[in-house]
């Protein structure tokens, strides 16, 4: 691994990563759809420990999401098939983003956009454009939200296009969010990354689903969910690997993170930053746990900042 | 009070019927909540993380005091299996104090009917508990079969009938049969039991016009607000997303009964 073990650090780690420009004071978010806005969160943990906060979906007019039931436990996992419901831009940047604005600059902002259609999409970026979101998540990978055969994210020529659309109106950076469901994720990667994208994030969920077998009949209204949680972690490693050796823009890995050495995995194989999700539901501490622990772990083994260990094992 | 994980200790365990069972948590003396509203829950970890989702679980009583936590539920799935299997001194971590109770102020000097249905039995008793000398409280408890549990708990504090689907016990049929058969009056009805139920009850109330308030369940993930797991129809624009969806484990799970659409 990297040249830490050479050095014998005395002065605490650097955490601080760069994605796209933007700095980050360590490389710990949240996931999208895991966190809401904060707000629910922030009565239990100290937010600003937070290298960022990526916010919940938020697309043009609100959503409505799926029928219930929207959620089913799976084995060192979850299903979720929410369907993105959420108040639409204008209540987000008028309620959300105005709550987050304490945390900033300490704590970045990521607006997770999500749509219909191409117009959708670019509505949100356009109506984000004069507000103070750090970054912007583009969410082309949900697996509960149906529009044609594929979701954008699913094809190449398709995300290219809509990637290159969004980042000649958006003002912040754009972050292109990958669905694992693909045959080559190496492939998507480059196509987010030839359409102009300033960084990816990946993996979102797995598509799955879950039958009642008493009943005998689906569990989700939805028929169909996304895993998330522990058990789609070393999936997500894979392809975090692959991502990052498929492209030269900075990588976000997230996918099933319960403690720091999942992080480090993910740091490792060459995401620049990383997110947790699912686990903020079994521990709302699991952000803090895995910063405190990356930490110790770069002081463990010499290392004077976290951007040494960034890519590390090939 | 604000909302978070407490490590709490396992008193006592015990079955009450064949499936459900009874858990006394003590919270630490130095950290445990002020108090609860009855109609609020808990969401209870199981402590194996494959299985790494909050339990919900409404709260059956509260002694504020001596911070214990009384907790009755089914054991259903693996996860109150688990929790079923643990032995007293076991840390049980709890999440909470979750959700929305039922308004007490609403319901002082009135003539209350508090209706459960199985496990939408247990926090009935800490509303009936807490309305005791408030209010003139009949609670109506249904339940599949003779195999009861907590009625001799209702006795203590209020008026209470038992129905039986199977009629092996009290009155053969569900809580309104017993409601009509006793000729019940009240002026305020609160409920919580599975949704045909609750629908029934709504209808009941509504008929009578007179105010009805109900607990519901739903599915949960993160039990706080933040996921949009657990949403219900409401009747007008929710608070959280403008649409019609409330968050059953946040603006819930006890709703005014005209509120939402069950």
């Amino acid at each position: 691994m990297g040249n830490c073990t050479e050095n014998t650090v005395k002065a605490a780690p650097d955490l601080s990563v760069n994605i796209a420009g933007v700095t980050l004071k360590n490389p710990v978010m949240t996931a999208s759809g895991t966190f809401g806005s904060g707000m629910e969160y922030g009565e239990m943990i100290d937010i600003s420990r937070l290298g960022a906060i990526v916010t919940k979906g938020v697309s043009d007019v609100p959503w409505e999401g799926n029928p219930t039931p929207r959620v089913a436990e799976t084995y060192g996992g979850m299903l979720n098939a929410i369907g993105l419901q959420n108040p639409g831009v204008d209540v987000f940047i008028e309620r959300d983003l105005a709550y987050l604005e304490q945390y900033r600059p300490g704590t970045k902002v990521i607006v997770n956009v999500c749509g219909h259609t191409e117009e959708e999409y670019l509505n949100v970026v356009e109506r984000l454009s004069d507000t103070n979101a750090d970054m912007l998540e583009i969410n082309v990978s949900c697996p509960n939200v149906k529009c044609g055969a594929l979701a954008f994210g699913q094809d190449p020529a398709t995300l290219c296009g809509i990637t290159e659309k969004i980042c000649r109106i958006a003002k912040q950076p754009v972050i292109m969010k990958l669905t694992p469901n693909v045959t080559s994720i190496a492939e998507l990667a480059k196509a987010a990354e030839s359409g102009g994208a300033d960084a990816i994030s990946l993996i979102n969920t797995l598509t799955g689903m879950k039958i009642d077998v008493e009943r005998q009949r689906f569990v989700l209204a939805n028929r169909t969910g996304g895993l998330s949680g522990p058990a789609i972690h070393p999936v997500a490693v894979r392809m975090v690997y692959e991502a990052a050796h498929a492209v030269k823009i900075p990588v976000i890995g997230m996918g099933g993170i319960a403690c720091a050495e999942d992080a480090l995995e993910f740091l490792l194989a060459g995401a620049s930053a990383v997110a947790v999700g699912c686990m903020n539901f079994h521990d709302p501490e699991t952000t803090h746990r895995v910063i405190d622990g990356i930490e110790d772990y770069l002081s463990r083994h010499g290392c004077s900042g976290v951007r040494e260990i960034i890519g590390a094992v090939r | 009070m604000s909302k978070r994980v407490y490590e709490t200790t396992l008193c006592e365990r015990r079955a009450l019927t064949e499936d459900i069972f009874e858990m006394i948590l003590a919270f630490a003396p130095e950290d445990k909540p002020d108090a609860v509203t009855p109609g609020q829950f808990v969401g209870v970890y199981t402590g194996d993380a494959a299985m790494l989702l909050p339990r919900p679980v409404s709260i059956c009583g509260y002694d504020a005091g001596e911070g214990r936590l009384r907790l009755v539920c089914r054991a259903q799935g693996a996860g109150t299996k688990y929790l079923r299997s643990l032995k007293p001194g076991a840390v049980v971590r709890v999440l909470g104090i979750l959700g929305n109770g039922y308004d007490l102020a609403a319901l002082e000097g009135r003539k209350a009917l508090l209706l459960g249905g199985g496990v939408g039995i247990p926090p009935m008793l800490e509303l009936a508990a807490r309305l005791k000398d408030r209010a003139e409280v009949t609670a109506v408890l249904g339940y599949r079969d003779a195999a009861d549990f907590l009625a001799e708990d209702f006795a203590q504090v209020c008026s209470v009938y038992v129905a039986t689907e199977d009629g092996s016990k009290g009155i053969r049929g569900n809580v309104l049969d017993a409601v009509r058969q006793k000729g019940i009056e009240s002026d305020v009805v609160c409920a919580c039991g599975p949704l045909p139920m609750l629908r029934a009850v709504k209808e009941y109330a509504k008929e009578r016009g007179i105010p009805c308030f109900v607990s519901l369940e739903e599915r949960m993930a993160c039990g706080v607000g933040a996921c949009l797991g657990c949403v219900c129809r409401t009747a007008g624009e929710d608070a959280h997303s403008h649409v019609r969806n409330a968050r059953v484990c946040t603006e819930g799970p006890v709703f005014a009964a005209e509120e939402v659409e069950l």
